[in-house]
This record gives structure tokens, C-alpha cells and sequence, in this order.
């Protein structure tokens, strides 16, 4: 059984993270994280290809982040949960992992599709020191 | 239900003597079902003979993929818009800025078209597509957006068991490195997914898609990989290159043939009906 095809904003929204150069992630409505370029690899530590999709609880729950003062962000306050709960972008600057860990900055932008359909979102990272 | 071709070319028109066999009307296809249902996708120059060949009508519905040109200039010419007792629908894909209504009245108003729509004749009623299923008479239908630019709409229609698929204009290769393998990630696919009948965009050949990646259209390579990855039983090889002659098009669907699908080809030319 094949798993039902995705909408093509998001099939076009991963083509285009597979291009760019800084880390991107994409998530759909029902909170299954879909995807992750080469860039996000290097900073997570993890290849999408042994990943594949993996649901947004079981992710964070292997991967823990700490705001600028190093203390642990809940998962619900965590950005692409808020996004995907509250249709809006969010920023934030957040540590991975280590709460002593480098502070890396988080964009997470809604992905609305026509029609008023809300299909994801999608997170990309922005390494302060790399830059 | 009954399929026929009644505008084959992508792009522009081409009519000549190079062109006569497979057509040089641009995109129409008329399905008819078999309650009497009357489906026409796309509104190319082919649609003007298609007006001709009904008659009287009492209802027909023209369902748009995209308003590029190709796809919308003969719509002013089709004869049920002129008929005051026949009711006409037209669907088109949805915009987020603008209804269907202020984006066809950019052509069909003056200066670039002498009447108005509001002074059409017809019982005229426009419908954005519904992203998903919905049904007009007999047919069941549903719509999804494909990769090409703009908004821009593929249809799967079914009656009973018979299912056709239209995407007269998909780029699925910009998405997809290998059609063997993500179907769930390949536009288009839950469209064509064991259709009886697939007519998909297949503008270039293999060796001319290079120099126009990104433009919206298929390779025949391309076209025919997305048909094999869907399971599909017919391809019509569609949207032909108004650079491409009939010696041209043989020659693109005799190489298709050769690669031996496991699906029957079918050269998409003006004229041909096929009942499914």
C-alpha cells in the first residue's frame, strides 16, 4: 500500500529545500515530519534517508531544545508545533541538544496551499557561528 | 465514456500542411458520458469545431486546467456561450487573489475580445474548482493541483469502473529524480493512478527537455515513466510542440513504442474518439 501522494506545494517545497544550501525541514498538518535536506543533516546529525518520515512526537522527543538561557523548551512551545497549532511564522533563537550547546536561530513559516488549505510547515535553521 | 480530441497542440496553434495529421488545434477534449454527460476540458482554438459539431445544447460544462492562452483562446468562440437556452459552467482553478470571473474577463472584454461575458447570451455560471472530488452528472471528478506554473489544475474523471486522467500540462521531472520510487512524492500521480486512460503533456522530446527545465512540460520520457509509475492501461502522448511535424510526432511515438510499455501508446491526434 502506497502511502497517498502529498499536495504538490509540498512536493515543489521539498524540491526546493533538496536545492538550498542552509538546513530546512518540512512537516505536514498531522504533525509527520516529511523531510530534511543534506543541510539539516550536517546539523542534526541524522540522514534523512534512515530517518524517512517519523511523527513530530517521537522526533522531539529524540532531539531536545533549549532556549537562549539553556533551559529545556516544552514540546508544545517548542516553534513548529506553535506554527502548526497557530498558522503563524515563528523565530526563535534556540541551543540543540546541549543546554551550553551554540545558540543556532529557527524559522518556521506556515505552508497555506490555495483554497485555504493548511498543509505544514516548513523550519529552517540559520548556524549564527557558521555564518 | 467517450473521449475525443479535438485540439492536440501546446503552446500556440500550428496550423500548416506539416501539421494536418495530429492537428494544430490547441487544447480541447470533450468526454462524454455515457448518461450524455458533457465534459470539455480546455478551451484551445480546438473548442470552436468542438462548438460546432453539438448543435443545440442544453448543458455543458468546460472545465480549465490553467489560463495560459493556450488553454482559453477559443473559448470565445464556442457556440453554446451564443445560445440563450443553453446553460454553460466553467470551472477553473482556484486563485488566491482573484475569482475565476476577474481573471477571465482579462481576455474576454475589450480590447482583446470584442464581447463581454457579462453580455454572453448563455446561462453562464463559473465555478472555482474544488480541490478534490466532486461531480457533475454521471462523472465523478476530482481535481488537484500539478507542477506547472500557476495555478494549475489535472482532472481524474470517472464513471462507474472507467476512469480517464487529463494533465495536459505537468512537469512532474522537476520534482522528482526517479519516478520508480516516491509516487507519494511525484505530482500528479494520485490522478493517474490506474487510469484506463492517461493524456499527459509530452511537449518535448528527451533531448530537447534540457534546454527548457522549468517551463512546465514533459519529455516523452518523462511522460512515459509517470504513466508506468501510475499503472496506467492508455497514454495519449498530448500538448505537442508547435515545432513538431507529423514526421516529428511519428517519429517521438514509434520511439516510445519501442521501449515496449506495459501500457498501450496512442498518438494524441485531432479527430480521434475512443469509446472506454
Amino acid at each position: 500500500m502506497t502511502a497517498p501522494q502529498r499536495p504538490v506545494e509540498l512536493i515543489l517545497m521539498r524540491q526546493l529545500a533538496s536545492y538550498l544550501a542552509m538546513p530546512i525541514m518540512i512537516a505536514d498538518h498531522a504533525r509527520t515530519l516529511l523531510y530534511f535536506n543534506q543541510a539539516a543533516e550536517a546539523l542534526l546529525g541524522r540522514r534523512y534517508a534512515e530517518t524517512r518520515e517519523t511523527r513530530l512526537e517521537d522526533w522531539m522527543r529524540g532531539l531536545p531544545l533549549y532556549d537562549e538561557a539553556g533551559q529545556l523548551i516544552p514540546p508544545e512551545e517548542r516553534p513548529l508545533p506553535v506554527v502548526l497549532r497557530e498558522r503563524r511564522p515563528v523565530h526563535r533563537r534556540l541551543r540543540l541538544r546541549d543546554p551550553d550547546g551554540p545558540l543556532i536561530e529557527a524559522t518556521v513559516l506556515p505552508l497555506e496551499g490555495q483554497g485555504g488549505r493548511h498543509l505544514g510547515a516548513a523550519i529552517i535553521f540559520w548556524e549564527l557561528a557558521a555564518r | 465514456m467517450n473521449v475525443t480530441l479535438w485540439g492536440t497542440r501546446g503552446s500556440l496553434a500550428a496550423a500548416g500542411p506539416e501539421t494536418v495529421r495530429y492537428g494544430g488545434n490547441t487544447s480541447c477534449v470533450e468526454i462524454r458520458g455515457d448518461d450524455g454527460t458533457l465534459l470539455v476540458f480546455d478551451a484551445g482554438t480546438g473548442i470552436r469545431r468542438l462548438g460546432t459539431s453539438l448543435g443545440e445544447v442544453r448543458r455543458v460544462d468546460v472545465l480549465l486546467t490553467h489560463l495560459h492562452m493556450d488553454h482559453l483562446e477559443g473559448l470565445g468562440f464556442f457556440g453554446p456561450l451564443y445560445q440563450p437556452e443553453a446553460e454553460v459552467h466553467i470551472w477553473g482553478p482556484p486563485s488566491s487573489t482573484q475569482n475565476l470571473q476577474q481573471r477571465l474577463i482579462r481576455y474576454l472584454s475589450p480590447p482583446l475580445f470584442p464581447v463581454r461575458l457579462r453580455d454572453l447570451p448563455c446561462c453562464l455560471t463559473l465555478h472555482d474548482v474544488p480541490l478534490g472530488p466532486f461531480r457533475i452528472g454521471g462523472c465523478d471528478l476530482e481535481a488537484d493541483l500539478v507542477c506547472h506554473p500557476g495555478p494549475t489544475v489535472g482532472y481524474r474523471i470517472r464513471e462507474g469502473a472507467t476512469v480517464a486522467a487529463y494533465i495536459p500540462d505537468h512537469e512532474p521531472a522537476l520534482a522528482v529524480s526517479d519516478f520508480r520510487r516516491e509516487p507519494q512524492w511525484t505530482s500528479g500521480y494520485a490522478l493517474a493512478r490506474g487510469a484506463d486512460l492517461l493524456i499527459h503533456d509530452a511537449q518535448y522530446t528527451d533531448l530537447e527537455y534540457p534546454q527548457f527545465v522549468g517551463w512546465g512540460h514533459s519529455a516523452i520520457g518523462h511522460a512515459l515513466a509517470f504513466a508506468r509509475l501510475a499503472g496506467v492501461a492508455r497514454l495519449i502522448p498530448f500538448h505537442h510542440n508547435p515545432a513538431h511535424s507529423d514526421a516529428d510526432l511519428d517519429a517521438l511515438i514509434e520511439g516510445a513504442r519501442r521501449t515496449n510499455p506495459p501500457f498501450e501508446i496512442l498518438p494524441g491526434q485531432e479527430g480521434l474518439s475512443l469509446q472506454l
